[in-house]
């Protein structure tokens, strides 16, 4: 164990440092911009350091610099200590975009990760299907290859900002006589095709950040497949592996717990803070032990990584998801208990959004429900049970596993 | 930076892991477990001869000079091995005298402590839950300690006992002085078997560390019982996969049935994670000391809750036969509850937690 950087990356801090205090916030006339104008503003100048988009090369809009974990670590920390965004929010960037890179041809690099990592093209998730949840591999919106293009009939669900997003990357069966996994593959489809219907699901939190998403013989060209016919599973693992990697982030559990106890702080109970209760004092410390474990996992996988020991670390690895979804429940219930009855507020329309860092009654309301769906997309917790057992423990495989 | 183990202490690791499996194989422990004396003096003196015993006694004092987290290491996989013996108590008590005791002191026990030819046990809490040093009232008079302590591991085997004393301070005491006598408590968990000891104005040796030395002690001692919970509930998932791997019912093995491989599924996901918790309170303990306190309270809390709720899950895992004396389950499962309730349950470490953090 040792936990200095060293000077190297020390030196390092102090460069994105002093880059972030001359830069943000933004002063004079830019301060006045939208805040997404700011955010770009931002990232332009970061992306001429090489402080974002670190693993993409520059012709794509990156700025290709050698992979270095604790850099990027260094970057996450100092960004977000002083409150600037050094990602755009959105899978675009954080999905699809590395999911070109690794199994997209040349054309679909070009044409679609520059204007994704500039925040000017926004993209949807279509894998779930009504009929197709945990068991993706069963859905069923089909794509038939006719001359120089795809016929699309289908209906794809829990599709999150598909309203104004300009383009869909999903899976469809193009292959109706291959095995289930086998028929599948990953298409990009413009969502101002002809024949596609969107309509908002209002959620229980009050928000609709999900949709329905109906395709009527929508045409798009036979070139917007990544990877070959067939191969849609085998891309959209790279892809669900980066949406994992965002749900698994210890930043996210740290800054809640910090949240929470400043809610215990102010909150009455009594007569007094309930920070001074016992019982309380007892449930934010038993989760504190959760939110440290998890990061310390993390540290510890990331240092495997540098050694390039991932294989020493696999089981952590394959917990991150269930682990820290868990976590994220236990905080937000501890905030919906120490409202009491004030957590029976409904959310207003600017709490509604998940990850927003509202801290009213109904925004932690909204926030512990979200909780519970993040234990559902991308993985749902039993299905992360099975690969916990069944890869990481070595169990025999369910009878019907997908 | 490295959030890792050093090659070195890899091997380490595995050296007391091949040295637990040749010389303490299940047969070997079933024996030790039955008598109930919780000590092998062959298992003593290997240990002795690996330099597990004066792992953190400097260098000149015939120790190996090491630091806490490559002893926590080996607590892990004496907890994996449920391995009898007063390694603990010993630890404990060569880390105060390392780590706060005078030269003559240090010059008189150490050497003495690391070749293992002198056995040294704690001598703490005074009822079931005085295990901080502000609750202590055993007096210190004219050079002599008068008072009760409870839980002392190996007490009949030590030769030196580490008493916590009035005001928070620590002194040595000589097992075989006038007015030491012990009254047997058994002790559920018989890999550590404890003892009432009753001091009558028995001459002492005070440790000039005074209350932070105790409380080295007490997180040395809390990040030692982390590790050691957290090899045992590693060693019980274990025991429960190759159970429920072999174990046919309704046709099939166990591990087929979803609920039995959610069920392994969430106690290795409650244990996994947690590794880097008492990785950090040990290296915290040497080298971070600002925050050392606060971390090895929540390990200490953290991990001995989360490996008792896994032996639960082991003994129903393996079903009646579970809850036999036969099953080695109960081994583990009891190591475990010495783990959680000596120093202090995790909710008296969660409570100082808190204040630490300042809430």
């Amino acid at each position: 164990m040792d936990l200095r950087l060293g000077a190297k990356y020390e030196t390092f801090r102090t460069e994105v440092r002093e880059f972030l205090a001359a830069n943000w916030p933004l002063r004079g006339a830019e301060a006045e911009l939208p805040a997404g104008q700011q955010e770009k503003r931002l990232r332009e100048r970061a992306l001429a350091r090489g402080y974002v988009y670190r693993h993409f090369p520059r012709v794509y809009g990156g700025s290709e610099q050698p992979a270095d974990a604790l850099e990027d670590m260094i970057l996450d920390q100092e960004f977000a200590a002083v409150g600037a965004a050094r990602d755009i929010r959105g899978i675009g960037p954080a999905m699809l975009a590395p999911t070109l890179l690794d199994c997209g041809n040349e054309a679909q690099r070009t044409r679609f990760i520059p204007p994704t990592l500039r925040g000017d093209m926004r993209w949807c998730q279509g894998y779930s299907e009504p009929g197709a949840g945990s068991d993706l591999a069963s859905l069923a919106s089909r794509a038939v290859l006719e001359g120089d293009s795809w016929l699309i009939n289908g209906h794809k669900i829990w599709t999150s900002d598909a309203v104004g997003a300009d383009y869909m990357f999903g899976l469809f069966r193009t292959e109706p006589d291959a095995p289930k996994h086998a028929g599948i593959s990953y298409l990009l489809i413009d969502m101002r095709s002809a024949g596609i219907e969107v309509r908002p699901l209002r959620q229980m939190t009050g928000g609709a950040e999900f949709n329905e998403v109906f395709f009527s013989d929508v045409r798009i060209p036979a070139d917007s497949i990544v990877g070959r016919r067939g191969e849609g599973w085998k891309v959209s693992r790279s892809t669900l592996k980066h949406e994992r990697n965002l749900i698994g982030d210890p930043r996210f559990l740290r800054n809640a717990f910090e949240a929470v106890v400043e809610l215990a702080r102010r909150t009455p109970r009594n007569g007094r803070p309930a920070l001074e209760d016992a019982h309380v004092r007892q449930r934010l410390a038993e989760i504190e032990g959760y939110v440290a474990s998890q990061e310390y996992s993390i540290q510890r996988q990331l240092s495997a990584a540098l050694r390039g020991a991932e294989a020493a670390v696999l089981l952590p690895g394959l917990m991150n998801k269930l682990y820290s979804t868990d976590t994220s429940q236990r905080i937000t219930r501890l905030a919906f208990d120490l409202l009491g009855a004030d957590g029976l507020t409904a959310p207003l329309p600017d709490e509604y959004g998940m990850g927003s860092r509202v801290r009213t009654p109904g925004g932690w309301v909204a926030q512990y429900m979200f909780a519970i769906a993040n234990s559902i997309a991308g993985g749902a917790s039993n299905i992360q049970r099975n690969i916990i057992g069944e890869r990481g423990l070595g169990l025999p495989r369910d009878q019907r596993a997908g | 930076m490295n959030f890792g183990l050093t090659e070195e202490q890899e091997l380490l690791q595995e050296t007391v892991r091949g040295f637990c499996e040749k010389e303490c194989p299940a047969s070997r422990l079933r024996t030790l477990f039955d008598a109930g004396v919780g000590h092998d003096p062959a298992l003593w003196k290997g240990m002795g001869e690996m330099g597990l015993l004066g792992l953190v006694v400097p260098e000149d004092f015939g120790g190996a000079g090491l630091e806490l987290l490559d002893l926590a290491l080996v607590c892990e996989v004496l907890g994996q091995a449920a391995l009898p013996g007063p390694f603990l108590g010993h630890q404990l008590v060569s880390l105060a005298i390392a780590g706060a005791g005078t030269d003559a002191q240090k010059r008189a026990w150490l050497p003495r402590l690391a070749s293992g030819d002198v056995i040294g046990t704690v001598a703490l809490a005074e009822d079931a839950s005085s295990w901080e040093p502000e609750t202590w009232r055993a007096s210190v008079d004219d050079g002599r300690v008068r008072g009760t302590k409870c839980f002392v591991p190996h007490a009949e085997l030590a030769n030196l006992l580490l008493v916590g004393v009035a005001g928070g301070g620590l002194v040595l005491v000589e097992r075989g002085a006038a007015g030491v006598a012990l009254i047997d408590q058994g002790g559920v968990d018989r890999t550590r078997p404890i003892a009432r000891v009753t001091l009558d104005g028995v001459a002492c040796d005070p440790l000039p560390g005074g209350l932070a030395g105790s409380r080295r002690v007490r997180d040395a001692g809390s990040i030692l019982l982390a590790a050691d919970a957290f090899g045992a509930a590693w060693r019980l998932i274990q025991a429960t996969l190759a159970y429920a791997g072999a174990r046919q019912q309704f046709g099939s093995v166990l591990t087929q049935f979803q609920a039995v491989k959610h069920q392994l599924a969430n106690m290795a996901t409650e244990v996994e994670p947690s590794r880097g918790l008492w990785w950090y309170a040990a290296h915290a303990f040497d080298e971070i000391l600002q925050d050392a306190e606060r971390a090895a309270a929540l390990a200490k809390a953290h991990i001995t809750d989360r490996a008792l709720e896994v032996a639960r899950g082991a003994v129903e895992l393996h079903g009646g036969i579970g809850f036999t004396w036969e099953c080695d389950v109960q081994i583990w499962f009891k190591r475990v509850m010495f783990d959680r309730a000596f120093l202090g349950t995790p909710e008296q470490h969660r409570e100082r937690s808190a204040r630490l953090a300042g809430w």
